[in-house]
């Protein structure tokens, strides 16, 4: 099963990311999000942030979730390459990310993740969703 | 740019003005008007633009029309070149969707006294210099630090701390959009987050489609007024292109919170969450304008001290001081910003809130707005276009009046950032634009790719519609020497 896929957008950018349950799903979109930042290949898991988000069902807890990660890289300068999901249900995410500040590695500036077509659904195959970034 | 063309029933209004009717979405309060021509509309109808302008019609209390000018392309809520003005006595909304993450994104037009013949040798040193002093790239971080206390002051005195600091002279205020700040910024409305990721990012350029540029004036369109901005043909000018900066995507980001609450809480329907928004007059929008002015104030004082850095930049090349160089400001102008301003609607006086999403404000002559120099040309609008290309200098005009005074902000993408990386390479690229006399220098290489001229709309065409619809006028034309691209 494929992991993310980018998508094409005029100004911006997107991904679709799948999985066989929501926890994959998650974890896909956060690592779609930050290939797209930075050639997380040679990453390290030096260091690592505990991430913890509420929000009203999973396709607005995906935003967070993935807002929260962008926002801990802008302040830490950790580019985060493993996620593991301690728990999450509809409302809530509870995990670590894990990374390395490798400031050469960057390649690409996203401002935010935004809420435009943002998508959570069940898929043939499990779960897949669509997220747009402002970059 | 998808393969998809949209089958939207525009109706022509003119040459360069289209309706899109509001029966051609159940939910449109209000028609769209595209200023564009039948070339460019034909690159509008292959994204998703067109449906964009079709939800912003939905706000409750919008004025008039969903506007849509000539470099309009898919945006997230608002299409990018979006004007949408709400009447807050009529249930008029903000929407901060309708000005982006990059709260105060704009644009500065610095003249110098130099003819072109007399620098054209020295522009590789130039750009290196520029690149030495500026930081930029992803998360850039700069060499201008303040603390809390300091930043509290440059969300309220905007360009002006930058000057009280000595990184610039109070002429610079006057030839700044509002003097470079906007009255009613509120930093208690501001989060710590916010406050966090601003505090090392005065003076910082950033990434994507930032940069500053060294031009070279090659057309004059109107001599008087040009002459009156101390511009001529030949002459060298300096454009800088960036925002509010990782400040103003956090202020956004808590707003657009905030706002999704408000959608159930004052029953707003919107087909596009991104345009989450809350009347003009309830508590939450009163907060998020009163932070979003912090933003924007935090943006002019950032391209104020890029500008500062820029000037050191030529004095260490050309060891001369930048008034002897003659780099004063021509003007400074926000692309991404709402704003209060007074119309006449239907005879009667109203304050709007005019939401510009990637469009300029454009005061005509006589506007009591302007500063007193530009009460006889009309506010001058700055037009960036790719960096193969041209950029332009425009006047206001009062036939603006029909746009809440606003035009284009730039060239408009026209390829997406994944399909210009996948049609263009870096060296070639960099060898071709040398080729035609423009030194470009980036801090990653995937943005040279990303920002290739022929991902862009030509920025002829965009201005030629704006002018020949008569909502700015144009003044002179530039093309780019030197590129600092973030």
């Amino acid at each position: 099963m494929k992991l993310f896929e980018i998508i094409e957008h005029t100004a911006d950018i997107g991904i679709r990311a799948f999985g066989k349950n929501p926890k994959e799903v998650f974890i896909n979109a956060a690592s779609g999000m930050f290939s797209i930042i930075a050639d997380t290949r040679l990453i390290k898991l030096k260091e690592q942030v505990e991430i913890r988000q509420e929000a009203a069902g999973y396709d607005e807890l995906l935003r967070q979730w993935l807002q929260e990660l962008l926002y801990q890289f802008s302040v830490s300068g950790i580019i985060f390459k493993e996620f593991v999901i301690q728990s999450l249900s509809r409302n809530d995410i509870k995990a670590i990310a894990r990374g390395e500040k490798a400031q050469g590695k960057i390649k690409a500036e996203i401002k935010a993740v935004t809420y435009h077509e943002l998508e959570f659904r069940k898929s043939k195959d499990g779960y897949e969703a669509k997220v747009i970034f402002d970059v | 740019m998808s393969d998809n063309i949209w089958e939207w029933p525009l109706e022509k209004i003119d040459d360069y003005r289209w309706r899109l009717p509001k029966s051609a979405k159940a939910g449109m309060r209000v028609d769209g008007i595209i200023y564009a021509d039948e070339k460019l509309l034909k690159d509008i109808r292959h994204d998703k633009a067109l449906e964009q302008v079709a939800n912003v019609a939905f706000l409750p209390g919008i004025v008039n029309a969903s506007l849509a000018m000539p470099d309009i392309h898919w945006g997230y809520g608002f299409p990018i070149g979006g004007v949408a003005a709400t009447d807050p006595d009529n249930g008029g909304v903000v929407s901060p969707g309708g000005v982006g993450f990059d709260i105060n994104c704009g644009i500065r037009l610095v003249r110098t006294n130099f003819k072109y013949d007399e620098i054209k040798n020295k522009v590789q040193p130039l750009i290196s210099s520029l690149f030495d002093l500026i930081p930029s790239g992803v998360g850039s971080k700069g060499e201008i630090r303040v603390n809390e206390r300091e930043e509290r002051q440059i969300m309220l005195k905007g360009s002006g701390w930058a000057v009280s600091k000595g990184y610039g002279v109070p002429e610079d205020l006057e030839a700044t959009e509002e003097n470079g700040a906007i009255s009613g910024a509120d930093p208690d409305a501001v989060s710590e987050r916010a406050y966090e990721r601003g505090k090392a990012q005065s003076g910082t350029l950033g990434s994507g489609n930032h940069f500053i540029e060294v031009q070279v004036i090659d057309t004059i369109y109107d001599a008087e007024l040009a002459e009156s901005f101390g511009l001529e043909e030949n002459l060298v000018t300096v454009m800088i292109h960036s925002g509010s900066r990782g400040f103003g995507y956090q202020v956004c980001d808590d707003y657009l919170k905030t706002m999704m609450h408000c959608l159930q809480k004052y029953a707003i329907n919107v087909p596009d969450r991104q345009l989450a928004c809350a009347p003009v007059n309830s508590p939450e929008a009163k907060q998020y304008l009163a932070a979003m002015r912090a933003a924007a104030n935090y943006a002019w004082n950032n391209r104020q001290c890029l500008m500062y850095l820029a000037r050191k930049a030529f004095e260490r090349t050309f060891n001369m001081s930048w008034q002897k160089m003659g780099m004063d400001l021509i003007y400074d102008v926000a692309h991404n910003i709402a704003k209060l301003e007074k119309y006449k609607i239907n005879g009667k006086e109203k304050i709007l809130c005019v939401h510009r999403k990637g469009a300029t404000r454009a005061f005509p002559p006589g506007h009591p707005e302007l500063a007193p120099k530009y009460q006889k040309t009309g506010q001058p609008v700055i037009i960036p276009g790719d960096m193969g290309r041209n950029s332009y200098l425009l006047v206001g005009t009062e036939k603006a009046a029909e746009t809440f005074y606003s035009t284009c902000h730039g060239a408009g993408r026209v390829k997406s950032r994944t399909a210009a990386t996948k049609a263009f390479n870096a060296d070639k690229l960099v060898k071709e634009l040398e080729s035609k006399g423009i030194y470009v220098r980036a801090s990653g290489r995937d943005t040279i790719v990303e920002e290739a001229p022929l991902a862009y709309k030509d920025v002829n065409d965009v201005v030629r519609v704006v002018h020949e619809a008569g909502i700015s006028k144009k003044v002179c034309r530039m093309r780019p020497i030197g590129v600092l691209k973030g």
